[in-house]
């Protein structure tokens, strides 16, 4: 049994079948990696485990529970986090204060009316997100506001956001996209720097190969909305089917 | 102190001296003296300014931290308004009853109007409200006659019940906090100058200061984080486990309770409330308000407050009479010609001033007239420290030639 079971789930947009009968098993502590060529349906498959999206039919169970017709914020709160393809921050706030409010929200839950108190008294958050900041190497710039940060920095950021949460299970959309190779090495070292401190369970959704065979435990191939192949890195690797999927008809 | 950090606290003590030395500061000019229209030290107007000044600092609370624009906040300036003239009516002059109503009436209505109105972002909310507020402006006129007496407007009868102060003998009774009567005034001399201290304007300002203490605490803790949070990212809000809505909805009933306020203190200082307090041009006033004085500060509402408000009151008040004595040194052609040009910014025409200063502001000052003040203190600042830059330098130079 995984922490995350998704059970024949299928997704229509219209006369589109974005998924059909997608099943998904995801064990607690590896890095699961979904690769597919473009449209294959990975992005909707993961608005449907945030609550983004509700599948039409099937089962998303996470722990133990349901997620599914549940909202963003309460299955955030079941231990579900997830960082976006292009890093969603609060650019207004400083670094510091983008940390503290995920801390806020795990201790505090979905709402709390605390107008009176003062954010500086709170020198637990406050200590919580420090420590956190320093984990990522980010300490120094706590008081810089977050839309001046380098991307780079801000994916960081996100990754920090998430992380300070210690959510049981990680999802990251495309976490590489668009990054320079020296960008992208240091995401994956950040990856991977992250995976040996904790128990964290990832699950990655990647168009880039280096990314998924530096990182991937576990690989699921989805192509037109249909889940191909599970494999280890290793198998995947000269699997005919992804060949398939990736160049078209194999006549290699 | 109180909580604060030693910069609000400071800001806090510099807000408490001004208003409260406010009868003296605004007076400048000696009573009779040709200037003495620019004094704005009369209680009348001085109420207007911290009544004015609560209402601003409370839509503040929402706008300058949520972002959401409502544009019908004077809706709950007039419910507060018609609270407080009922309560006058039916229990008591006492007006501590009647702004605790105004509170809560104008709670109530803004948690139903938050709640429809908060479904949805940006241009569509504020149209929500404005629909809102501009049905109850309507609704005020004519089908609730009953309560809000229609065009007329809801005022004090010698018939009214005031179950607690009894039938009055003659006249109409005042409003009163335990007996000190709002309208109260002592007028002080000294020398050419007169200051008026008044009951009422006292009343409005530490009512004032107790509202925006509150604010700067909302301001700094963490609900108010949250609140700016929302304007920057609601999307990673919700992926991180928050809720928006009842944040939003917080703020918006917060704000709706300072309009409330504002509204029962200006019933407090004129038992009378009429329909037109709930019209759009006053809900785009209080966004003015904000706006000019500089959203999401602390005491920009405040100042924008005060000086639409004397604007209002002491710009529209100069007229072609007053313009042809100061350019009477002037050759007769010329003097006209001044008084022509000057004419359309003047008197009638204080809007036209007003417009062109609020494009300005917007243009070149974005975060408002507090912008502007700091970028004033920036610029000395620098200049000190390229002093001490060059002083540096002249004692490194001198070092070097020992």
């Amino acid at each position: 049994m995984g922490i995350l079971e998704v059970k024949g789930v299928n997704k229509r947009f219209g006369g589109l079948q974005a998924l059909g009968d997608v099943n998904l098993s995801v064990k607690e502590n590896t890095v699961h990696a979904i690769i597919g060529p473009n449209g294959a349906g990975k992005s909707t498959l993961l608005n449907c485990l945030v609550g983004k999206l509700i599948p039409d039919s099937g089962s998303v169970m996470f722990d133990g529970q349901s997620v599914l017709g549940r909202k963003p914020h309460e299955i955030n709160q079941m231990g579900i986090s997830r960082v976006f393809q292009t890093p969603e921050i609060f650019a207004d706030l400083s670094v510091l204060e983008n940390v503290m409010i995920p801390c806020f929200a795990r201790r505090d839950g979905a709402f709390r009316l605390h107008a009176y108190e003062t954010v500086r008294k709170e020198a637990g958050i406050r200590e919580q997100a420090e420590t956190m900041l320093a984990d990522v190497n980010m300490l120094e710039k706590r008081h810089m506001i977050a839309s001046s940060l380098s991307r780079g920095d801000k994916r960081r950021l996100e990754m920090a956001m998430c992380l300070v949460q210690t959510p049981k299970l990680l999802l990251l959309d495309e976490p590489t996209a668009g990054m320079a190779r020296a960008d992208t090495n240091n995401t994956i070292d950040l990856l991977k720097e992250i995976k040996a401190k904790r128990d964290i369970t990832m699950c990655i959704i990647e168009h880039d190969m280096h990314v998924v065979f530096s990182l991937a435990e576990r690989i699921t191939v989805l192509a037109q909305g249909t889940p191909l192949v599970e494999e280890t890195p290793e198998n995947i690797k000269g699997h005919p089917k992804v060949r398939e999927a990736y160049l078209g008809e194999a006549q290699v | 102190m109180l909580g604060l950090e030693r910069k609000d606290t400071l800001l806090l003590i510099a807000v408490a001296f001004i208003t409260l030395f406010a009868p003296i500061i605004l007076n400048p000019f000696p009573a009779g003296s040709a200037l003495a229209q620019f004094n704005a030290g009369y209680p009348d107007l001085m109420q207007r300014f911290v009544i004015f000044g609560i209402f601003a600092i409370g839509f503040n609370i929402l706008f300058g931290l949520t972002g959401y624009l409502s544009f019908g906040h004077a809706a709950f300036l007039g419910i507060g308004s018609y609270s407080a003239v009922w309560m006058f009516k039916l229990l008591s002059m006492n007006v501590i009853p009647a702004i605790v109503l105004s509170i809560i009436m104008a709670g109530l209505f803004a948690l139903v109007i938050g709640f429809v109105s908060l479904r949805r972002s940006g241009i569509y909310f504020s149209i929500l409200t404005l629909a809102f507020a501009q049905m109850s402006y309507n609704l005020a006129y004519s089908v609730l006659t009953p309560i809000t007496n229609g065009e007329t407007g809801l005022q004090l009868t010698l018939s009214d019940p005031r179950i607690l102060d009894g039938a009055s003998t003659g006249g109409l009774p005042v409003t009163s906090l335990f007996g000190a009567e709002m309208r109260d005034t002592t007028t002080l001399f000294v020398g050419p100058w007169s200051w008026d201290f008044s009951v009422g304007y006292y009343f409005c300002a530490v009512l004032m200061l107790l509202a925006f203490y509150l604010s700067v605490r909302i301001f700094r803790s963490p609900f108010g984080m949250m609140l700016r949070a929302v304007k920057s990212n609601q999307q990673r809000m919700n992926y991180t486990g928050l809720n928006t809505r009842p944040y939003t909805l917080a703020a918006f009933v917060i704000s709706g309770m300072y309009a409330g306020l504002a509204g029962g203190l200006l019933a407090a200082m004129d038992p009378l409330a009429g329909a037109d307090r709930m019209q759009w041009t006053a809900s785009g006033e209080v966004v003015l308000m904000t706006i000019l004085g500089g959203a999401g500060t602390l005491i920009g509402p405040v100042l924008g407050a005060g000086f639409i408000k004397y604007f209002e009151n002491i710009f529209s008040k100069i007229n072609d009479g007053i313009l042809h004595q100061w350019f009477a040194f002037m050759p007769d052609g010329l003097e006209n010609a001044m008084v022509a040009v000057i004419h359309p910014f003047i008197g009638k025409g204080w809007h036209l001033t007003l417009g062109l200063l609020f494009m300005l502001v917007v243009i070149f000052l974005p975060g408002g007239l507090v912008e502007g003040a700091q970028r004033t203190g920036r610029l000395f600042r620098r200049r000190d420290k390229n002093a001490d830059h060059v002083e540096s330098d002249a004692a490194r130079q001198r070092a070097a030639a020992e």
